[in-house]
């Protein structure tokens, strides 16, 4: 069994799956890096993350179109930023505990409006793969990197943007400044509130396509189908030091050990009880990590401490 | 006097989304009306039943096959029903539990087997309600819990059969959920009624440790595929993920529960579904005479709780039509045997 393990076939078959079970986490963690480096700590990216999902669901299911439904989802998610936005800088309420406020909602409210305007779980389009002309067909490195749906490249491509938006823009350098002294940002005539605003548009607007990007691939709609993927990714940002290449590094270690666990069942390598020990590594693995990062690097100094100007 | 300010433009924010939320209506402790009339209206004179699921009565699998068995009860009988669904949280489905048998329902169904402990606790309290709890076998020995179960692996078998007959490259790929009750039984079953019908055929089964998963049980199928699988199935809520596959791919499905041709109209082969109503007539018949429970009912074959539903969309080979109706009756007159205990 561990023979066929270690195929050529079954090598590039995990590695392509690990970089598809990537994808929603580095979506959703890049956006949460945007709003963190602001201060700004959102834990509720996994009701967005429904949100989101449920959005390009319906919208597909209506429409027929699948980039609609993308679009729907980015609306689901401008709309959430929107209303966490309200709650923790104009009412200044506690992040921590708006988050779980915005998790709950998203977690009952994509239910319920599943069951009132779909009910069953019916199919809808998918979203095709793109294979890159020519890299695509390059051996190994072409089925593992190029044979994916667009939403795929997207995050990746996503990568060095933010990390260039965060290191060499105005607009990050303020957003950096912001998330460690408020105080000063302001004196030097940044609006606190504005950046953090764009953060949490961005942050929200991302975590919405995560959850897009866990229905458009195979087309349906399942109650709770994000299955706690959207905390994963608040605790990517940790382990990836707040920086969009940490990021990257931790949802594909991720995603790989889930993809590699998955390969071992669906060869019949682990199974029983072996195969519930093996459920837990990466869990186990990111707790690991995040021990070790914590005592390496801080948060941002800022990091979910409101900001009033009047105080 | 500014914070109290905050507290109020938060409490009008909230009180907004709880009206949005209203106006929408909501599943959760959603009654479904008087089942045998048609009336929404609550009537003397109806058997009141209360189910409570872990997952959507939709779902096209687990909770759905009780929601469904009670509206066929209602085919035949005036019943008012009353339905709390999605509770995967142990805590709440116990006061949706309690709360049903505050209020008189003649029958509460805890539908999962993760709900036997705070049944345990409830029943007890509550003497003059009857309760129905399962998948399960336990009755906890109090005279107002009747338990039930499935022989899943009966119609597993069956499948499981066809499956095989199906393979070409005698490759097929199983998605299970957890380890645990009529999942276990369907997969074990489906596999020994694979092997039994063509020995040469290789079964994988992959437990994803997820009910609710969606994403794996798509990449297990995607998984399978890859590596040479060409008939699938899988059990529990998150197989929509793995019939997205199927259908992409085109590979022929088996599914169980309910009957899950609408996942895939193209390759949907056939559905074992749970006619749960076999159960519910004798415990509302006991109920009506004044037993309120102590006894274990199990779905099977031979009691017509288990019924294999074909897809007539699927040109199924009437030879394998043949010989699934051979399997059954083998199996309902004894002479065949799954296997597992």
């Amino acid at each position: 069994m561990w023979s066929e393990f270690f195929t050529v076939s079954s090598i590039v078959v995990t590695l392509a799956a690990g970089i598809r079970l990537a994808t929603p986490f580095l979506l959703a963690s890049l956006g949460e890096v945007m709003g963190q480096r602001s201060g700004v700590l959102n834990l509720g990216v996994e009701g967005v993350m429904l949100l989101g999902a449920f959005g390009a669901y319906y919208t597909t299911f209506r429409t027929g179109s699948v980039w609609l439904g993308v679009v729907a989802a980015l609306a689901v998610g401008l709309v959430m930023g929107l209303v966490y936005a309200l709650i923790t800088l104009v009412m200044h309420a506690e992040q921590g505990i708006s988050g779980i406020g915005i998790f709950l909602f998203g977690l009952g409210f994509s239910d319920l409006l599943f069951q009132r305007w779909v009910g069953t779980p019916l199919p809808i389009s998918r979203l095709p793969e793109w294979h890159i002309p020519g890299l695509s067909q390059i051996p190994v490195i072409g089925e593992v990197l190029f044979q994916h749906t667009p939403l795929v490249y997207i995050a990746f491509l996503l990568v060095p943007l933010v990390a260039w938006v965060i290191n060499y823009t105005t607009f990050g350098l303020n957003v950096r400044a912001v998330g460690e002294t408020p105080d000063a940002a302001d004196t030097l005539g940044v609006s606190v509130l504005r950046i953090r605003f764009a953060t949490i548009l961005i942050g929200n607007a991302l975590a919405a396509l995560a959850g897009a990007a866990l229905v458009v691939p195979f087309g349906t709609f399942q109650q709770n189908l994000t299955s706690g993927r959207g905390f994963i990714a608040i605790a990517l940002v940790y382990f990836g030091a707040w920086r969009p290449r940490g990021v990257l590094i931790g949802s594909l270690l991720f995603g790989l050990v889930i993809a590699v666990v998955n390969q071992w069942g669906s060869l019949g390598i682990v199974s029983g009880s072996l195969s519930s020990l093996t459920a837990m590594a990466p869990a186990v693995l990111t707790i690991v990590v995040l021990v070790m990062v914590s005592r390496r690097i801080g948060a941002p100094s800022a990091l979910t401490k409101p900001f009033d100007r009047t105080a | 006097m500014k914070n109290k300010n905050k507290f109020v433009v938060l409490l009008a924010l909230l009180a907004a989304l709880a009206l949005l939320a209203s106006a929408c209506g909501s599943d959760n402790g959603d009654s479904d009306g008087d089942a045998g009339s048609g009336d929404t209206e609550s009537s003397g004179d109806s058997f009141r039943i209360a189910i409570v699921s872990p997952s959507a009565k939709n779902d096209v699998a687990f909770s759905q096959s009780i929601f469904d068995a009670v509206t066929r009860v209602g085919e035949n009988r005036s019943i008012e029903v009353d339905v709390s669904d999605g509770l995967f949280v142990v805590e709440d489905a116990a006061a949706a539990i309690r709360g049903y048998a505050e209020d008189g329902y003649d029958l509460v169904i805890a539908h999962g087997s993760q709900y036997g402990a705070p049944l345990q606790e409830i029943a007890p309290e509550f003497p003059e309600v009857a309760f129905a709890w399962g998948t399960a076998l336990d009755t906890f020995g109090l005279d107002n819990v009747s338990s039930y179960s499935v022989r899943s692996d009966e119609g597993a078998y069956v499948l499981g059969a066809l499956a095989a007959e199906i393979s070409e490259s005698k490759n097929i790929g199983i998605v299970g959920p957890i380890e645990v009750g009529d999942a276990k039984l369907y997969v074990d079953g489906f596999a020994a009624g694979a092997v039994a019908q063509d020995p040469s055929v290789d079964v994988n089964i992959n437990y994803i440790e997820s009910f609710a998963d969606v994403q794996l049980a798509q990449e297990a199928a995607t998984a399978f595929v890859n590596n040479g699988a060409d008939v699938l199935t899988g059990t529990a809520q998150m197989v929509v993920g793995a019939t997205g596959v199927a259908s992409a791919e085109g590979v022929p499905w088996f599914g169980t529960q309910s009957n899950q041709t609408t996942l895939g109209p193209d390759i949907v082969v056939a559905s074992q579904v749970y006619h749960w109503e076999i159960v519910l007539e004798d415990i509302i018949a006991g109920v009506e005479n004044g037993d309120l429970g102590g006894e274990s009912h199990i779905l099977t074959l031979e009691n017509e709780g288990l019924v294999l539903e074909f897809n007539e969309d699927y040109a199924l080979d009437p030879s394998l039509q043949e010989l699934a109706d051979e399997l059954v009756e083998g199996i309902v007159s004894g002479t065949i045997t799954t296997g597992i205990e």
